[in-house]
């Protein structure tokens, strides 16, 4: 069953086509994955699925209700969290008070969200961080306190915007470790855009490649990375840089 | 946290007495302090908590003080009824200013800009409104003020004192309480970050209103106390924008976002350019405008060696919660 599904989605910025009539699904309690090379349109489905654009046209349907054109916090209390590419922390607060700012949505007050939020940075290694100013962490920290802000809202999809990029090899090992593990014990569905391809290998079970905007090719990791057309348009074009 | 409780102790139990070794210029002077106190903690609502800068907020102080002075004017209705229209009139302004502005996206100096027009025109409408004096101003009764008259907040120096010894206190306790339920937490997420905000399920439209109906509500209260201390208003003087510049200095020299920032900036300010006044009227000298001067020099030095107000760096000092 299919838990989100993108259907002809097109959006344009200024007569730049970011989207031409990309389609795709995800199915429920799946990790799946979106690459493509830079510009291809991968963090502006995103902003559609979350609300910061609407598109110009199709769908965007998650639990077969449609939900393209809804607010940012609308598509965020129907269950889908996201990060940032860039990370946006509340710089000022607390990295615990970060995460309560999310667990606030589905909590009956600051005491519960505060109990659910430590228990989120434990998952995430951040325990140890909780009372410094969340402007005191390095950037791979950051990153993790994105994804526990995220993860705070009790989701059923979590879009992930390149976690992993700043990573080194043994903290994306970890993170991709945490991810299993969320997917695995609340079966928690995750669509993440990621270049770097050790941790889509690693978890993704589909993956869509994107390419001016259209998807070009679906599959598992090991169908997408033999696909002609993706090797073509995408690894082609990484190899020329 | 028991040092913070023990110096707040302290400094109400100097204020709660000190009326008895104060003369009245220094009540006078006290009296003042407290009211930008607590005019800057309701601003600090808006800008400290919520990240919306307000230069207008000298509209809710007139239309407050205009409001409950009128109704006592006109009908001899104390303030205690006139308080209410006050605080709703304000609200309503301050809701339809937010909509107007949070609607169609409007944000940073461009709202500001929004809030000047507002009290701007507010003025401009004062001035040709014949039911409270025009530009002529209007004039509160005074009567004899030796007998504590409290439904008709009429009465000695003393009774403004604690009065707005009250108000600055209860705003305090407010802000404090705010801070730590689910608002204080969505204002913040705010201000740190709209954009991550909302994508944490804040309707950060709704957030905003809610932090100008709540700061305008509490500044209209002050409006309603500067209408019976001072008994004269006149539109050119209550509208002005150096009011409320005056009301935001405090929050910003004491430290945006702070509880006791507002405090210690509104103490500072007004303290040290009082003095300076009456040492220079003291020394023969009478220069129109060296308040001014001075508000203008002490923000320089603290944006330059305090950009974060003085309280957190007092605070360090003091090892303190800095909030």
């Amino acid at each position: 069953m299919s838990l989100l599904q993108v259907v002809g989605i097109s959006k344009a910025f200024r007569g730049l086509r970011a989207l031409r009539e990309a389609s795709f699904t995800v199915p429920e309690g799946d990790i799946n994955g979106l690459i493509g090379p830079n510009g291809a349109g991968k963090t502006t489905i995103f902003n559609i699925i979350a609300g910061v654009y609407a598109p110009d046209s199709g769908r965007v349907l998650f639990n077969h209700q449609e939900i393209q054109g809804l607010r940012p916090d609308q598509v965020c209390a129907a269950g889908i969290g996201r990060t940032f590419q860039i990370v946006k922390p509340f710089a000022g607060l607390s990295v615990l008070d970060n995460v309560i700012v999310g667990a606030l949505h589905r909590s009956k007050g600051v005491a519960e969200a505060r109990s659910f939020s430590r228990s989120i940075l434990k998952k995430l290694n951040l325990d140890s961080k909780s009372d410094l100013p969340a402007s005191a962490l390095t950037l791979p920290d950051r990153k993790r306190l994105e994804v526990a802000r995220a993860l705070a809202t009790r989701p059923r999809l979590l879009l992930l915007d390149e976690v992993m990029a700043g990573l080194r090899p043994t903290e994306c090992d970890q993170m991709v470790e945490v991810f299993r593990e969320l997917n695995r014990a609340d079966g928690l569905t995750i669509l993440l855009i990621e270049h770097v391809m050790r941790a889509v290998m690693a978890l993704a079970k589909h993956i869509g490649v994107l390419h001016h905007g259209e998807v070009i090719a679906r599959g598992t990791p090991a169908e997408v990375v033999r696909d002609p057309a993706v090797l073509e348009c995408y690894l082609g074009e990484e190899t020329e840089v | 946290m028991t040092r913070a409780h023990v110096a707040l102790a302290a400094l109400l139990a100097v204020l709660l007495s000190l009326p008895a070794f104060a003369g009245p210029y220094a009540l006078s002077v006290a009296t003042l302090v407290l009211y930008f106190a607590y005019t800057g903690q309701a601003w600090n609502v808006m800008m400290g908590f919520a990240g919306q800068l307000s230069l207008g907020h000298s509209l809710y102080v007139g239309v407050g003080a205009y409001a409950a002075g009128a109704i006592f004017f006109h009908y001899g209705i104390g303030p205690w009824a006139g308080l209410w229209v006050a605080i709703l009139l304000c609200v309503l302004l301050g809701v339809v200013i937010g909509f107007l502005a949070f609607r169609f996206g409007i944000s940073g100096v461009y709202f500001a800009l929004l809030t000047i027009a507002f009290a701007e025109f507010t003025r401009i409408g004062f001035d040709h409104l014949d039911w409270t004096g025009g530009p002529g101003g209007m004039f509160l009764r005074v009567a004899q003020r030796d007998t504590w008259d409290i439904a008709n907040f009429r009465g000695p120096p003393l009774m403004y004192y604690y009065s707005i010894l009250a108000l600055a206190s209860l705003a305090f306790v407010l802000c404090y309480f705010l801070l730590k339920t689910r608002a204080g937490y969505y204002w913040q997420a705010i201000r740190e970050n709209e954009e991550a905000a909302q994508a944490l399920g804040i309707n950060t439209f709704r957030w905003k209103v809610y932090a100008v109906a709540l700061s305008s509500a509490m500044t209209a209260v002050a409006g309603v106390f500067f209408a019976f201390y001072y008994n004269n208003l006149f539109p050119e003087q209550i509208f002005n924008i150096s009011r409320s510049i005056e009301i935001i200095l405090g929050p910003i020299i004491g430290g945006l976002g702070t509880l006791f920032g507002p405090i210690l900036g509104a103490a500072v300010l007004t303290l040290l350019s009082d003095g300076i006044t009456e040492l220079l009227a003291a020394l023969g000298w009478e220069i129109p405008g060296v308040k001014q001067v001075f508000y203008g020099i002490v923000l320089l030095l603290v944006v330059m060696f305090l950009p974060h107000g003085i309280w957190p760096a007092v605070a360090k000092r003091l090892r303190v919660d800095r909030s």
